[in-house]
């Protein structure tokens, strides 16, 4: 019966106010939008850490005898000088950040340099001797890459140490500002889908006012009172939510999945539809938590005793 | 049933109260006409029994009730002892008479049964029995305040507040909504009334209570609208408090 009588009110409030209920609707939805892609981002970045971190390692490279950068002087590197940077590596004090290593020699990073850029004229310039040996060194953590570029640097044979982090770190970079500005804009416009709700509301009850005067004289209790206003919030932001929530996932199927997953293929770790449908509970709650909270306040004026 | 310990009521930015230092009682099933000019009080004085405003000095007790110590979320379940009547009527007018007067059962939670039962039986009281189907803009004025006081009496409420009822009617249509009122006042409801009718005060020869500028200065029973004879009548101990002050004023 009440209940009956509160879906009515909430219902008729919706009719009266279409409008207005539609451009709540849609500020939600974009709003929204612009969250779960920041989401999406960060989960993005997230994939890609996990994925490239996993494989990432730090490369020692050893003199080749046309190089003259790092301790290098146009010389080739000796064998006494390999084993010297190996027993560093094997040392009780590298040792503990070493998970493992292998050594590379002229001819393997030749066949690694032929399948990595196959089909560039590249492939016809290079030689055997001019890629560098070096040692491929994985890292217990890979975030203590420090310790060894700063031990193994100076040594003697040695042109480089590179953690090849920091090649990603910079495409890193990018999604997070990415992610960041789509944050900021969609607080922007969560701001102006709050104070479009308060007068959403506020217009509701304002048209209504003789029933509410007429309940608060009578001694209808002020949650009676309130919670079709509410309610009328609440669901103008669900759904804008849940268009917001279809939105993301057609985003990731069409354009993650699709176009993106076309053009450069699985090689990044891609975010899949399951993270969508993660994003899509958080949308609809932040969307309907914001309503109700600032449904509530724009009609708490109209209850005050 | 009501009572008031020194009450002074002031807005903001007016400097003089519109209540200053009202002490009075009113008994249970009496009926009380508050008199006065405009301005000097009355409505403020209802508002405070309905609990709409805050006295800024004294007490008020209503149906045992301290009102300052209710608390804000306590107040709707203390209005439903109380029945209000205005002089605009203050229906919905998209809403049917019966709709009207099941809407306050419906809002404070009465069953689908109770108020099947209880809006036709206001209605036949307050003599609209074949109306419930119309609305509010085909009555007559004297049918919309009837409609008006079924919906402020129909959850029985111990005290009926009418702020002049009938401002807006002619005499002889407030002939017939006193007698309503004064049938109501029998049934044990007790009924204080706002009122500028110098006719109706005359002939009921009730209690009545003059304000001006905030202040009682005559309380008086079986009296008049305007009388010279009996300028205080002491009511109680704090009744007397305030006639002394109503007089030195």
């Amino acid at each position: 019966m009440r209940l009956g009588l509160v879906l009515g009110e909430a219902a008729s409030g919706l009719r009266r106010n279409i409008t207005m209920v539609i451009s709540v609707v849609l500020v939600t939805f974009i709003s929204l939008t612009f969250v779960g892609a920041a989401i999406l981002l960060q989960f993005q970045i997230n994939q890609m850490k996990g994925y490239w971190y996993d494989r990432a390692q730090v490369t020692v490279s050893l003199c080749t005898d046309i190089d003259s950068s790092g301790t290098c002087a146009q010389a080739e590197a000796t064998q006494e000088q390999k084993d010297a940077i190996e027993a560093q590596l094997t040392s009780s004090t590298l040792a503990p950040f070493i998970e493992r290593y292998e050594f590379e020699s002229h001819e393997q990073a030749y066949e690694n340099f032929k399948v990595s850029f196959k089909g560039s004229p590249l492939v016809d310039l290079a030689t055997p001797e001019f890629l560098p040996e070096s040692f491929r060194v994985k890292l217990n953590d890979p975030t203590q890459a420090t310790v060894l570029i700063e031990s193994l640097s100076g040594i003697p044979g040695v042109q480089s140490v590179v953690d090849q982090r920091q090649y990603l770190d910079g495409i890193l970079d990018i999604l997070n500002a990415a992610s960041y500005a789509a944050i900021g804009l969609a607080s922007l416009m969560l701001i102006a889908a709050v104070l479009l709700i308060a007068t959403t509301i506020r217009l509701s009850a304002f048209s209504r006012r003789r029933e509410i005067g007429i309940m608060r004289l009578v001694g209808a209790s002020n949650r009676f009172i309130q919670t079709p206003f509410i309610l009328e919030g609440v669901f103008a932001s669900l759904i804008g939510s849940l268009l917001a929530g279809v939105a993301i996932v057609a985003l990731v199927q069409f354009f993650v999945r699709g176009y993106l997953l076309d053009t450069i293929g699985n090689t990044i770790g891609l975010i899949g539809l399951d993270d969508a449908f993660l994003v899509v509970p958080m949308l609809v709650i932040l969307g309907g938590a914001l309503a109700a909270a600032s449904a509530g306040v724009a009609i708490s004026r109209y209850l005050k005793v | 049933m009501i009572r008031f310990d020194t009450v002074t009521k002031s807005y903001p930015r007016n400097s003089r109260p519109a209540l200053n230092g009202v002490s009075m009682e009113i008994l249970k099933g009496e009926f009380v006409f508050l008199v006065g000019a405009s301005g000097s009080g009355k409505s403020s004085f209802l508002r405070l029994v309905l609990k709409e405003e805050k006295p800024t000095k004294g007490q008020i007790h209503v149906l045992g009730q301290q009102l300052g110590t209710l608390t804000s979320r306590k107040v709707p379940y203390f209005r439903r002892n109380l029945g209000v009547v205005f002089q605009d009527f203050r229906l919905l007018p998209q809403k049917t008479v019966f709709d009207n007067v099941a809407f306050t059962l419906q809002v404070i939670g009465k069953s689908r049964g109770f108020i099947q039962e209880a809006v036709p039986d206001v209605l036949k009281m307050v003599g609209l029995a074949g109306k419930s189907n119309r609305f509010p803009h085909e009555l007559s004025g004297g049918e919309q305040q009837r409609v008006a006081i079924a919906r402020a009496i129909v959850n029985k409420p111990a005290i009926l507040l009418a702020d002049e009822p009938t401002g807006n009617l002619d005499p002889a249509t407030s002939a017939g909504i006193m007698t309503l009122l004064e049938r109501i006042n029998l049934g044990g409801t007790t009924v204080i009334m706002a009122t500028h009718d110098v006719g109706i005060v005359d002939q009921m020869k009730r209690r009545v209570i003059e304000l001006t500028d905030g202040r009682i200065v005559r309380d008086e029973r079986k009296g008049g609208y305007q009388t010279q004879a009996v300028p205080v009548q002491g009511f109680g101990l704090s009744g007397a408090d305030s006639g002394t002050e109503g007089v030195s004023a």
